[in-house]
């Protein structure tokens, strides 16, 4: 735990936790309102998204890409809503035909643009680069109390951790709406709460939590992170508030376990590299919601018995 | 254009006739396949079991390669694929029946966790070696640039195989999509019918890794039955159309494709289906936005036109634009407001059935019949002659629109 950690590791650490806790709490929500693949959606979509700005801006800055992919998960929300409502088509399918869709229009143009240049790429996209934001500067602890070294974090920390902070933020000052919409919507509706805004909001929420975590650890993440640690605290306790609290510490436990299997799991193997720790958190938190399904103390539908 | 014309007619050489008849056979299998799964109300699990197959595609290679083999043949990664694709699916239905999470984030889950142990594996070959895995990051998206015709044989094979059970399956497939409850009573077994459901879209997702790629396989699972559902009401039908429509994407996408660099044959063959599903949405002749739109218009004519002729009975003017626009078109009334014989006569006669109709919701009972008055409906259309001579004598004779 020495200079090494604070360099390689500490910010690959941090990043990931952040992007975890960003797409876990929105996630607790999506998966009560049986909207759990939205963010499979979304993390679909951010491809063309940032594709489009890049073109845009002919730059690979953050702030537009990060508004292209955010322009774009809104336009596939509004899209599947549209299939839905215009063709009668059932929520799945339209998703499915909107962000395939999507996709595949964001690798063409890929493909047309003269990006061999820039790091753009579709595996990036899916993977991530968490091992990469390291932390070059630093000498060691103390480096965290230097203001020069700090100045070098790779910037992807404190945005994430913005995102972070700004999800948390929503949460808690919404938290009474987003409880009453999410488990009784006429309720809601009688008591003058705007329950299909909310609903909307929640999905815009994810998708900005989706963006940024999807600009620094890749989708993959992002998907497991939405539906895995919520899903697992979910079986864990009959209380919202309990469940949003266990799916951050799931969430968080992904992350760290995540990382540090993937970064030493192969040395201490007797392997020589390391493997993908964006692909080892989502193994990671797929352990756990096993775990929580076989032995969760609430992992039976009610009414079904305690078996 | 020439170069595109060459690759519809098969003409822009070997390779490229064989992507587009093996595009073809995939599309067409995965429309048909893809139908029953839409039906069905699980059309994101075919998501789910595309990711899956990542990690099977990592382990056949590790495995071929540790008993000394290439690692990059076909077939030995296709049933990796398969194999880990399965596990996934029963460990869906595992968290669905088992806890109370719902279908949709069991997919989620799947789909996430497998598709990172599989990146996970690939990093893990990477180690084994500079270009031992090259190709293996080819299933994301596809590649069928070096397609071999073994390769389309196997396509072919399974295509035929997947087609060839629904085919067989077809008629207990609609009974469980449709009513469940009244299959099992029927004595089919529900669970096996699923099973064998997506032992077909199993078969569909691995033969279209090589085509299309692991992330849009799912595309010609969905669009094509998505869009056929507009043209028809009919299981039978929309089986035949989600293929043909699924088939031609496949067709057309792999020419386009051909026919200039830089164009990727995957994405090119989803946004040839997209577009199929945009015309279906607009055009279809009964589910479609176009139609939709003139029953819309067709409705507030009628409503307009019937609400100016009871003004009209009743010597009431008439304000409203459109109403008036409608019937100086017909000539029921003339430029000035007043209306003509013609329209004095329709007046009569819309006004007489909403007086009849009035009779008959007070005298009869039926609420099935009365229930169909909506001010639109002529009386007519609902009862009996003999019933409406009866309106009539209580209605007493007919009184003449003055005006």
């Amino acid at each position: 735990m020495g200079a090494d950690f604070v360099q390689f590791s500490l910010t690959p650490i941090l990043i990931g936790v952040f992007a975890a806790i960003a797409c876990a709490l929105p996630g607790n929500f999506l998966i009560l309102r049986r909207q759990a693949l939205i963010g499979d959606a979304i993390s679909h979509v951010v491809l063309p998204g940032i594709v489009v700005a890049f073109l845009v801006t002919g730059a690979v800055s953050a702030m537009p890409m990060l508004l292209g992919a955010a322009g774009a998960a809104v336009l596939a929300v509004v899209l599947i809503e549209l299939v839905k409502r215009i063709g009668g088509v059932e929520p799945g399918a339209a998703m499915g035909v909107v962000f395939t869709t999507l996709f595949a229009a964001g690798v063409l143009i890929l493909e047309q643009s003269d990006t061999s240049s820039v790091h753009l790429d579709v595996e990036h996209a899916l993977m991530g680069n968490l091992e990469s934001l390291i932390w070059l500067r630093a000498e060691g602890w103390h480096s965290l109390l230097d203001v020069e070294a700090l100045a070098s974090l790779p910037p992807e920390l404190p945005r994430m951790a913005l995102t972070c902070l700004l999800i948390t933020a929503l949460m808690l000052v919404f938290w009474r709406w987003l409880k009453i919409a999410t488990f009784d919507e006429g309720f809601a509706a009688s008591l003058g709460i705007p329950a299909a805004a909310v609903g909307f909001a929640l999905v815009i929420a994810a998708a900005l939590s989706a963006v940024a975590a999807f600009d620094a650890v890749g989708s993959i993440i992002v998907i497991a992170m939405f539906v895995c640690p919520p899903a697992a605290a979910r079986l864990m306790t009959q209380s919202l508030e309990r469940q949003v609290i266990w799916s951050v510490a799931f969430a968080t436990l992904s992350a760290v376990l995540g990382y540090v299997l993937a970064g030493y799991g192969p040395l201490w193997l007797g392997g020589a590299d390391a493997v993908s720790a964006a692909g080892m958190i989502a193994v990671v938190s797929g352990v756990i919601l096993g775990l929580a399904c076989l032995f969760g103390p609430h992992r039976a539908r009610v009414g079904a018995g305690a078996a | 254009m020439s170069a595109f014309l060459d690759a519809v007619l098969l003409q822009a050489g070997y390779n490229a006739a064989l992507v587009a008849l093996g595009a073809t056979l995939l599309g067409f299998a995965a429309g048909a396949v893809g139908t029953f799964l839409y039906l069905r109300k699980r059309a994101l699990v075919s998501d789910a079991l595309a990711h899956a197959t990542l990690p099977g595609v990592g382990l056949a290679f590790i495995a071929m390669v540790a008993l000394g083999g290439d690692g990059r043949s076909l077939p030995g990664l296709l049933l990796g694929s398969a194999l880990t694709a399965a596990v996934g699916l029963v460990l869906i239905q595992w968290i669905v029946s088992r806890t109370r999470l719902a279908e949709d984030a069991a997919i989620g889950a799947v789909l996430g966790v497998f598709f990172g142990l599989g990146i996970v594996l690939l990093t893990v070959i990477q180690t084994f070696g500079a270009g031992r895995q090259a190709g293996l990051e080819s299933f994301l998206l596809g590649s069928t640039a070096g397609m071999l015709r073994a390769e389309a044989l196997v396509i072919a094979a399974g295509g035929t195989l997947a087609v060839l059970a629904i085919w067989l399956l077809r008629r207990p497939m609609t009974l469980v999509a449709f009513d469940p409850g009244y299959a099992a009573a029927l004595g089919y077994r529900v669970s096996w019918i699923d099973f064998a459901m997506m032992g077909a879209v199993l078969a569909v997702t691995v033969i279209g890794l090589k085509v299309v790629g692991l992330v849009l396989i799912v595309a010609l699972l969905v669009i094509p039955p998505v869009a056929a559902r507009f043209w028809t009401e009919r299981v039978h039908l929309m089986v035949w159309i989600a293929a043909l429509i699924g088939g031609a994407s496949g067709y057309l996408g792999a020419a386009i494709s051909a026919s200039a660099p830089a164009l990727p044959t995957g994405p090119i063959i989803v946004l040839v289906a997209a577009a199929s599903f945009t015309v279906s949405l607009i055009l279809a002749p009964a589910r479609g936005l176009a139609a939709a739109v003139r029953r819309q218009n067709q409705f507030q004519r009628r409503v307009h036109r019937r609400q100016g002729l009871l003004a009209i009975a009743r010597s009431e003017p008439i304000r409203e634009r459109y109403t008036l626009k409608l019937l100086q078109r017909e000539s029921l009334i003339r430029p000035d407001g007043m209306p003509t014989d013609n329209g004095k006569a329709a007046a009569a006669k819309v006004s007489r059935d909403e007086r009849r109709w009035e009779v008959a919701r007070r005298m009869h009972q039926d609420a099935g019949l009365t229930g169909r008055y909506d001010g639109l409906t002529p009386i007519e259309d609902v009862f009996a002659p003999d019933e409406i001579r009866e309106f009539d004598r209580r209605l007493g004779p007919p009184a003449p629109v003055r005006g």
